[in-house]
């Protein structure tokens, strides 16, 4: 490849828009490489993977699957750790969960710049899908500069989907792409990229624009937000969100929670975590297995005990057995009833 | 060309965590170098191929066997 070929790194989520937006800038004659951040909060499959009734979902990794598409290499980074300080501290607050999206994309951008620059890649510019006015918080025509400005990439940031919208980028400037053949794309309507991806001969793309994070997810931001409370601190390890995917979360009392599996894939998912926690199963009847998340006071392994012999088989039983495996794999049975439906009480459901 | 064998250990660890490890550990191997990938996500059956077809590494088998997946990977 001769240094005269122009190179753009693209952000590629495994959506459509950075899909399109890859493929319009490879047909321009730009060698494009794809990047792709895993933050631990991806919805990729993870679900997928652990629950026994989804074995039949296609397990793909979007990104990958999009990068074969258009033909580009992709790069997956692992930015967990760097990541935590943009959800514990969003310089820009949050989305209508605890979703930091406008500083997830200065961060996504900031890092895409920081390889594409590197003295082994040498990347002339970025591009993202990014269309204005699509998303509320992120991509919204005030917010679009912001993420060019504090992100460090400036002008060598190129949306192609929106970019006749847009002030011209140092490519579009420099003549490396041809702005009219660039986008106006707008708003929240999909139809013209539905159009394109038909013109450019995708008939087969994944999920709608924005649902690729568990934290723009009502449900999965009350259980991150009640783990941060009932540790009194807001910090969290791969594990502890990794956990707040699988099974049913209830907390029966602020100094400790049961994650209770759902089904077979879940349960084997869960027993990978038996040294790390207090676990509790039915043995006098078929049941889900438990974790135990805090410290247990008198009483509680009573309570825990009869709250997973309610979801297993034996739930109308007069007594079922319990295991309760301590961390060291020591274990002790105990007999407890079944606690009745009407006495989970709903508010302890995280 | 080198042809020497390395295992990775990628078990309990859900998809893309198994490709990126597999990704940064092939970065610094050979061509010729071959990578035994053990996992446990399913995925993974999917998408470390993936990985090698774009970046042209060739798979040269796969296998499960108890729930545990065996990758094993030509660098190029």
């Amino acid at each position: 490849m001769s240094r005269q070929q122009r190179k753009a790194v693209a952000l590629i989520s495994g959506g459509l828009d950075s899909m399109l937006a890859a493929r319009v800038i490879k047909d321009q004659g730009i060698h494009v490489e794809g990047i792709n951040f895993f933050t631990g909060f991806c919805v990729e499959g993870h679900t997928h993977a652990i629950r026994q009734k989804d074995r039949n979902k296609k397990k793909r990794n979007n990104a990958l699957w999009v990068a074969e598409q258009v033909g580009i290499k992709l790069h997956i980074i692992d930015v967990i750790e760097e990541y935590k300080d943009i959800v514990l501290n969003p310089a820009h607050g949050y989305g209508k969960n605890l979703n930091p999206c406008l500083d997830c994309k200065i961060f996504m951008v900031n890092k895409a710049q920081a390889w594409a620059w590197m003295e082994e890649n040498q990347f002339d510019f970025i591009i993202t899908g990014e269309v204005v006015g699509q998303r509320p918080k992120s991509q919204r025509k005030e917010t679009l500069p912001i993420i060019a400005r504090e992100s460090g990439a400036e002008d060598r940031l190129l949306r192609p989907l929106c970019a006749k919208n847009l002030t011209p980028t140092l490519p579009e400037r420099e003549g490396w792409v041809n702005r009219d053949a660039l986008f106006d794309f707008h708003g929240r309507n999909r139809k013209p990229q539905m159009a394109l991806a038909e013109e450019l001969g995708f008939s087969e793309y994944a999920q709608p624009a924005g649902g690729c994070c568990f934290l723009t997810d009502k449900t999965y931001s009350s259980k991150l937000a009640d783990l941060w409370q009932s540790r009194g601190e807001r910090n969290y390890e791969l594990d502890d969100i990794m956990l707040l995917k699988v099974g049913r979360h209830i907390r029966p009392k602020p100094h400790y929670k049961l994650i209770i599996s759902r089904e077979d894939g879940e349960n084997h998912y869960l027993s990978g975590y038996r040294n790390e926690f207090i676990s509790l199963e039915s043995k006098s009847c078929k049941g889900p297995l438990a974790l135990l998340d805090g410290v247990p006071r008198d009483g509680d392994m009573e309570q825990a005990a009869s709250i997973v012999a309610r979801y297993g088989q034996g739930r109308d039983a007069q007594e079922v057995l319990v295991e309760i495996r301590m961390k060291d794999g020591s274990a002790q049975e105990l007999k407890v009833k079944p606690l009745p439906p009407d006495e989970v009480v709903s508010s302890w459901h995280v | 060309m080198s042809e020497n064998h390395f295992e990775l250990d990628a078990r309990r660890m859900l998809c893309p965590m198994p490709v990126i490890k597999t990704q940064d550990r092939i970065k610094n191997l050979d061509p010729g170098d071959r990578l035994k990938v053990t996992c446990t996500d399913p995925g993974a059956l999917i998408d470390i191929p993936s990985w090698c077809r774009i970046h042209g590494h060739a798979v040269l088998s796969t296998n499960t066997k108890d729930r545990i997946i065996t990758i094993m990977i030509m660098v190029r």
